[in-house]
């Protein structure tokens, strides 16, 4: 990573692609063996404020599930996902040695490989056909402020991807209609996407940025809010509402139907207002790197 | 109720087995899950056998994770069932009767269930590093090119399961959540008098 200084240029920060193939390689074994500390810790929470004799059978064995693949390094679940990378790459960097997305590739083919994780993607929707190695990534790039890449693998199972929604609200909709499709979403969901789920929900933007948004909530802390407290507000009451529904772990009936519930906005256009909520189940990996 | 049995699962083993009891399984099981389903149907739709005898046997809707050098298998929780629903009714209309999965099924499912004294069994999803433990053997017998998605034979022990849906069609996700809404409806009221 040395610092190239030409004459009358700024200092532009080379960062060699191979690093971030091999960042990536490293996050994709990491995030399928071990689950964010934020996320067990709502787990726990949760399973100390369950009665029934069913739905706390299940979360002990979900506690006892990812503590065995953390001491034994070995995937927590066996749908190790399609590879979501977020690429956040600051505008002073200049990526050198060869094509970025090759390289992401790269990074997840090797990692899936090394990692004994599962190949589950198919190269075609319709005439599917596995490729083989779980590539392509589902790849984002965001260009920020900076001299730094920071690398974010997100492994996401279908079960949970499937039960996901979203709908093009007419303004009039208002709050009342937001919080009523979140709550919908889930119920709709029920026993299919393992609950406890953690609950991903973007508002605004346009079609495809309120389904990104929706992602991108689930990779937050689950110990975070968002930062306006009218969303903060309103992520407390949709997981309250969420886990009066009675779903309960694995749908067998409880109190804990999420653990966690993150909202993202943005602004949009005076005649809309997208809303998406992207589930997830109790296994929600996620692993940043820096470079 | 907690009951440990030992497969194969016949009909009257079936008939004993209700909606809600924990269940821990030995035995011999059959994974298959989207395109091994899709394969095994077409395979009956020619007449041909299946690659093992479906008579009272149990399958289990899972795509492992590669074994690491030294394991039996990867990680082995279930998929979501509604995707083998298509399937199931053909499946337990030529012996099958045990099915292992997570999540709904279609109204059709539970009548062939009631029609065939099936059993659908919950294992916890993705508790697939848990559920692995449980399995002693496993042996690829089919379909090969499908990867995860190939059809094994599992030898498990002390599986532990949940009767969803019971030969008789009572169904846990709707019981178990009315109960707990029922639960917490009459602490409340308890509470206010």
């Amino acid at each position: 990573m040395a610092a190239k200084v030409q004459e009358g240029e700024e200092v532009m920060r080379e960062i060699e692609v191979s690093r971030i193939t091999e960042m990536i390689e490293r996050l994709c074994i990491e995030a399928n063996e071990h689950l964010p500390e934020d996320v067990k810790d709502a787990i726990r929470k949760c399973r100390a404020c369950e009665d029934g004799e069913i739905a706390g059978g299940v979360l002990d064995r979900i506690i006892e599930n990812y503590e065995i693949a953390d001491r034994e390094q070995v995937p927590i679940c066996q749908d190790t996902g399609m590879a979501c990378i977020f690429l956040e790459i600051g505008q002073d960097v200049h990526l050198t040695g060869g094509d970025l997305t090759a390289a992401v590739n790269e990074g997840v083919r090797r990692g899936y490989e090394k990692g004994y994780l599962r190949k589950s993607v198919v190269k075609d929707p319709i005439r599917r056909g596995n490729t083989g190695d779980n590539t392509p990534a589902m790849m984002y790039t965001e260009i920020v402020p900076g001299e730094q890449v920071t690398v974010t693998v997100g492994p996401k199972g279908f079960g949970s991807e499937n039960m996901s929604a979203i709908r093009m609200f007419k303004p009039s909709a208002g709050l009342q209609g937001i919080k009523d499709f979140i709550v919908e979403t889930v119920e709709a969901a029920g026993p299919n996407p393992c609950p406890p789920m953690v609950v991903g929900v973007g508002i605004g933007g346009t079609f495809d940025k309120a389904a990104l948004l929706a992602k991108k909530a689930l990779m937050r802390s689950l110990e975070s809010s968002n930062p306006d407290p009218f969303y903060a507000d309103l992520e407390k009451e949709m997981l309250e509402k969420i886990n009066e529904l009675g779903i309960g772990p694995q749908g067998f009936g409880g109190r804990t139907t999420a653990i966690g519930l993150n909202i993202e906005t943005l602004p949009t256009h005076i005649a809309g207002m997208p809303c998406a909520v992207n589930i997830s189940c109790h296994v929600t990996r996620h692993k940043t790197g820096v470079i | 109720m907690e009951k440990h049995i030992a497969l194969p699962l016949t009909k009257e083993l079936a008939e004993t087995l209700h909606a809600g009891d924990t269940v821990y399984l030995t035995g011999t099981i059959y994974t298959s899950r989207d395109a091994g389903h899709k394969r095994m149907c077409e395979a009956l739709e020619r007449g041909e056998k299946l690659p093992f005898n479906p008579e009272d046997a149990t399958i289990y809707y899972v795509g492992p994770t590669p074994a690491k050098p030294g394991q039996v298998i990867g990680s082995a929780g279930p998929t979501t069932s509604g995707r083998m629903d298509a399937y199931a009714p053909t499946l337990m209309s030529v012996g099958a009767r045990g099915m292992i999965g997570k999540g709904a099924r279609l109204p059709e499912v539970v009548e062939a269930m009631k029609k065939y004294k099936g059993v659908y069994f919950g294992a916890v999803g993705g508790a697939g590093a848990l559920l692995a433990r449980c399995i002693k053997k496993a042996e690829l017998i089919a379909y090969e090119d499908l990867g995860a998605e190939a059809l094994r034979r599992l030898y498990v022990e002390n599986m532990p399961l949940v009767v969803i849906i019971d030969s008789e069609g009572r169904n846990l996700y709707e019981e178990g959540r009315s109960a707990y809404l029922m639960s917490v409806h009459s602490g409340r009221h308890l509470k206010k008098s």
